[in-house]
């Protein structure tokens, strides 16, 4: 539980940020809440040589809407978009997704940007993003790139951004629709065995810990889009997927909670 | 006359804890906060090999690293314990087979998590990089995981200069046999269940660690240790490396938590300490969170096979057990004696007729097991209970009424039992109808029945665990007969200083309990003195110099009890000084509220404060008596206590998921008189969730090659607060006759009741959809699966 030797640096910018990122390469990693990559480090399944810690960037903390647009800053808290008033008028599935996310604690650290930069498939936040149809903005030396989330997850922990690019800001669309998020785990503060994100009433449907990135289901979706029933639309939930086998569960029965958790989820947001 | 009834008010209060105040402000010191300049910090390279040849360890990378100094082998150390092992002191047996445990190993490894090598440094970042970079070149050899693998035949050896895998076989009234035969035989009802106890990691909140701190000139040795024991461990730790026990002091600091991983004596202990003498310098090691999940004993691991034969009314008749028992590649201090102490239990709290136990204990290349919360008795209640049930489905009863009629009786005590132990005091029958209606267990299975009618997905179950242990541990002639190495008596001394301020100095070794706060409730009211004013010693053996320390549940029944009679032996004394003072004869003294006087003439009367400052001067002392007020008791139970109880779980299954929701749990308990009863809850509380861990979420799961594959608290499931139920608690105490104070014992007792609570309550969620057992731990996956296949086949 101590994790390898690290250099560390303070961001003072998010340009200073990107310059260190590309003074260090791949030796680097951000460091945001650190909720997900401290313990790496300290189990030393991550080893960076390189810290650069972005977390004191205040003027990425921000949730603000008009246009029909929400826009958050990377570096807010899941405890403030869980309490934020506005984002439970403009989004209510994202705060209230938020508050799903581990324990106080870590809700208190952990950021927006950190947790979809982080790519694990078995977060909250990134399928709900992912359902929501949402945007990342990211910025690199050569300025900033919008990538929308269904382009963005590549594999575990993996994504497409570049070493030397953070995550400033996250948009999803204002007014989440029918929603509903189902998250099913042993302990309160674990993560999803399985998850699925319902928003727009069926329209954006995705999946948590049930392939190697938050996927989109989209057949769900079609069938929803089609006028099938909420049962009918979840019966192909986990078709053409390739869930983790753990020892919470297994693929059969991933597949299995995938099926029964779209099917409420589906109710829920108002899908008979 | 027990203390209730003379008590002005401290003792049965809730009074909150004098030790809280430290802990919660950070003052408290744990072994990583002792300061210690200069200390050699030690890292252990540990097996990432279940069984393999050690051919060769390169240190050179580590050695590369700034601040680590050497990295030895268990060929290098060697030296330090010449013929010294780790020791068990639990021969259960004659013919018991206990391998040489040596604290790094040479030659072979026999676990993940056995030490190979060691790496010393400046810091314990130093000492972690180093531990990390040491290269083990291994030769893999063929490993026994699962406890059926290592009596399969042809398996292989865990140890290959023994024979066999089988550590030893005891048994338990064998001659039993053809009675036991003929009642089988002869029974209307059999029930015949195989139960797995998996194993469990104990995750106490401060993992282990170590100091040894050396005085060259003289050549002394003090050794820190998180431990249960400091007694023990000085004792054990002077034996294995030849040190003069006049030359050694063990201190047990803060001390978070422990469950019986602390109840033991541990490589690193015996390893800082050789090297501190070797070195004339400190070493120290803390143990990482990771590395406690493989280097700390793990609890359970037994496969169980219970019958039960039982005449036309659920009347049982015999009860046979066989166990096979994990013990894990070696014998820890107390491994093979684990199920011995659930041995005597596996007919509960049952008034049976004939009585078979039988233990195979078995080498696995896994970490050691030992004492772990409840240690044998949880997993004797586990399976008892779990087959009273199946009996009152076969005769066709509530599981109430299988256990009415199963019960020993209120007037049966002192009750001698079918396993030859002599139960104190009990009212089964009380206990389990006071649980009964505060678990409104008719109203349960209304609705029970009205979700099963309607077709509901979520299921309501409700399960009872009547259990009956043995606290108090233990009487030494008892213990005698078990081969146990040690006696079971505890030490007190009470000194009254001239000021009248009480100190107290106890044998027993809290870690987490609370005796600085009971044994001044004790202290207080039988003085007269308000608790503040008593202070507690403890946990160092050059303060407290005769103990036997903390575990099963024996604190307050032994150690409480030397107390109480230190005390009382102190009050004599004063008597004497107070009788010649007032010139009176001692039979016409009374002594209330810290005032001695003389009955029937209320103004002939001295304060204790004056007695504590004349003992103190000692101008005036009745001739030949001794200045200064103390007394020093050392106390050897008669018998065991034997706390008992019934819990009530009910559940929510949901059928689609497989989930299980614990949403009510009732215990009534009998640990006798209660000291503080916000302590007695706390314990309930935390040892119900942690039964309850085992029946639903904890299980240290190894795969085929023996790595432990749930190696953090992110796959071990360790519940929090979030998960655990509404507990529901209410008492029913019948004092034990045992000792003075009437007091049994609780810390255990929640975890002893609560897995088969939860696990019948699941099964009975779901007997009407075909499912008769569940194993643990109740997984969301495996209830679901469980349906499943009662169902016939996954839906």
């Amino acid at each position: 539980m101590i994790p390898a030797a690290f250099d560390y640096e303070v961001a003072e910018s998010v340009d200073h940020a990107i310059s260190l990122l590309g003074e260090h390469g791949d030796d680097a990693k951000l460091l945001a809440g650190g909720h997900s990559l401290i313990p790496m480090m300290r189990y030393r399944l991550a080893t960076p040589s390189v810290l650069v810690d972005v977390g004191r960037l205040d003027d990425l903390r921000y949730i603000r809407t008009g246009n029909g647009t929400v826009s958050i800053g990377a570096l807010t808290r899941h405890s403030e978009l869980e309490h934020s008033a506005a984002l439970a008028e403009a989004c209510p599935m994202l705060a209230s997704v938020a508050a799903l996310v581990g324990d106080p604690a870590v809700r208190h650290r952990g950021t927006l940007g950190g947790t979809i930069a982080h790519a694990d498939p078995a977060s909250d936040l990134p399928a709900a993003v992912l359902a929501l149809g949402g945007t990342i903005v990211a910025q690199g030396p050569g300025g900033s790139r919008e990538i929308a989330a269904t382009d963005f997850f590549t594999g575990y922990f993996e994504s497409v951004l570049a070493d030397d690019e953070m995550i400033t800001e996250v948009r999803v669309p204002a007014g989440s629709g029918g929603w509903n998020y189902q998250k099913f785990n042993r302990r309160a503060q674990d993560w999803a065995i399985v998850g699925v994100a319902v928003a727009g009433g069926g329209a954006g449907v995705s999946l948590v810990n049930m392939g190697s990135t938050p996927v989109r289901a989209s057949g769900v979706e079609a069938a929803v889009a089609g006028g099938a029933s909420a049962a009918e639309a979840a019966a192909v939930a986990a078709d053409g997927l390739d869930p983790p086998d753990d020892l919470n569960a297994d693929a059969e029965y991933r597949s299995h909670l995938a099926r029964v958790l779209t099917e409420r989820a589906l109710n829920a947001a108002g899908v008979a | 006359m027990t203390i209730t009834e003379e008590a002005p008010g401290h003792v049965g209060s809730r009074r909150l804890r004098k030790e809280d105040p430290a802990l919660l402000t950070g003052e408290a010191k744990f072994i990583d906060d002792l300061a210690l300049p200069g200390a050699i910090w030690v890292g252990v390279v540990r097996s990432t090999e279940a069984h393999a040849n050690i051919v060769g360890i390169d240190g050179a990378a580590a050695l590369a690293i700034d601040g680590v100094n050497e990295v030895l082998s268990g060929e290098d150390l060697a030296p330090l314990w010449g013929e010294g092992a780790l020791p068990c002191a639990w021969p259960v047996t004659p013919d018991m087979k206990n391998p040489t445990h040596l604290p790094v190993a040479r030659g072979t490894a026999k676990y993940v998590g056995d030490a190979v090598a060691v790496v010393l440094a400046d810091s314990r970042y130093a000492a972690a990089d180093g531990a990390a970079a040491v290269v083990v070149d291994y030769e893999p050899l063929p490993a026994v995981v699962e406890i059926t693998d290592a009596v399969a035949d042809g398996a292989p050896l865990v140890h290959a200069d023994l024979d066999s895998n089988e550590c030893y076989t005891w048994g338990l009234w064998g001659d039993n046999a053809p009675a036991v035969d003929a009642a089988f035989a002869e029974a209307a009802h059999v029930v015949s269940e195989r139960y797995l106890q998996q194993r469990l990691i104990p995750a106490p909140m401060e993992p282990r660690g170590c100091a040894a701190v050396p005085s060259p000139a003289g050549g002394e040795l003090t050794l820190y240790s998180a431990t249960q024991i400091p007694h023990i461990l000085k004792v054990m730790t002077a034996v294995v490396l030849g040190i003069g026990e006049n030359k050694l002091r063990v201190v047990a600091p803060s001390v978070g938590g422990g469950f019986g991983c602390k109840l033991n004596v541990y490589a690193e202990e015996i390893l800082c300490s050789a090297l501190a003498m070797q070195r004339g310098a400190p070493v120290r090691w803390t143990e990482g969170r990771a590395e406690a999940a493989v280097s700390t004993i793990q609890g359970r691991g037994q496969v169980q096979h219970i019958e039960l034969a039982a005449d036309a009314d659920g009347k049982v008749t015999a009860v046979r057990v066989k166990l096979l028992a994990d013990m894990g590649a070696y014998l820890q201090l107390v491994t093979p004696g684990v199920p011995l102490l659930g041995g005597f239990l596996y007919h509960g709290c049952y008034d049976i007729g004939l009585y078979m136990f039988e233990c195979t204990s078995v080498f696995t290349n896994r970490t050691p097991t030992d004492a772990y919360r409840g240690a044998g008795r949880p997993e004797a209640t586990y399976a008892i209970e779990r087959a009273m049930d199946s009996l009152a489905v076969s005769v066709g009863v509530s599981p109430e009424e299988i256990r009415a009629r199963n019960f020993i009786g209120a007037d049966a005590f002192p009750y001698e039992s079918a396993a030859g132990l002599v139960f104190d005091s009990g009212d089964y029958q009380t206990v389990l109808d006071k649980a009964v209606a505060l678990a409104d267990v008719d109203g349960r299975r209304a609705e029970q029945a009205q979700r099963r009618a309607s077709g509901s997905s979520k299921r309501i179950g409700v399960g009872f665990s009547s259990y009956v242990e043995m606290c108090g541990l233990a009487p030494s002639r008892v213990l005698a007969s078990l081969d146990y190495g040690a006696g079971g008596w505890e030490a007190a001394t009470v000194r009254i200083s001239p000021t009248c301020k009480v100190q107290v100095v106890t044998g027993s070794t809290p870690h987490g309990q609370g005796h600085e706060t009971c044994w001044s409730m004790i202290v207080a009211d039988k003085l007269g003195v308000d608790p503040d004013d008593v202070e507690v010693l403890h946990s160092d053996t050059a303060v407290s110099p005769t103990g036997l320390d903390t575990y099963g549940s024996r604190s307050l029944a032994v150690g409480g009890t030397a107390v109480y009679m230190a005390t009382e032996k102190v009050i004599d004394k004063a008597r004497a000084i107070a009788a010649h003072q007032l010139e009176a004869s001692e039979d016409d003294l009374e002594f209330s509220g810290g005032v001695f006087s003389v009955r029937g003439t209320p103004e002939a009367e001295v304060p204790l404060a004056g007695i504590a400052f004349a003992a103190f001067t000692a101008h005036d002392l009745p001739d030949g008596m001794e200045p200064n007020l103390e007394a020093h008791v050392t106390y050897d139970p008669p018998n065991f206590t034997f706390p008992n109880g019934t819990h009530i779980a009910t559940v929510e299954v949901d059928t689609d998921t497989g989930d299980v929701d614990l949403i009510d749990y009732v215990a009534v308990d009998d640990c006798g008189v209660q000291i503080n009863p916000l302590i007695v809850e706390g314990q309930v509380h935390g040892g119900i969730l942690q039964g309850a861990a085992q029946a639903l979420y904890e299980d240290a799961v190894y795969n085929s090659d023996g790595q432990l594959v749930s190696a953090n608290l992110g796959d071990y499931l360790v519940p929090s607060a979030a998960e655990a139920p509404r507990f529901r608690l209410d008492s029913h105490a019948t004092p034990s006759p045992t000792n003075p104070m009437g007091v049994k014992g609780v810390g255990e007792a929640g975890t002893i009741a609560a897995a088969p609570a939860v696990i019948n309550a699941v099964v009975d969620a779901l007997r009407d959809l075909g499912v008769t057992d569940v194993d643990m731990p109740a997984s969301p996956q495996t209830v679901w699966r469980a349906i499943a296949d009662a169902q016939g086949g996954a839906s």
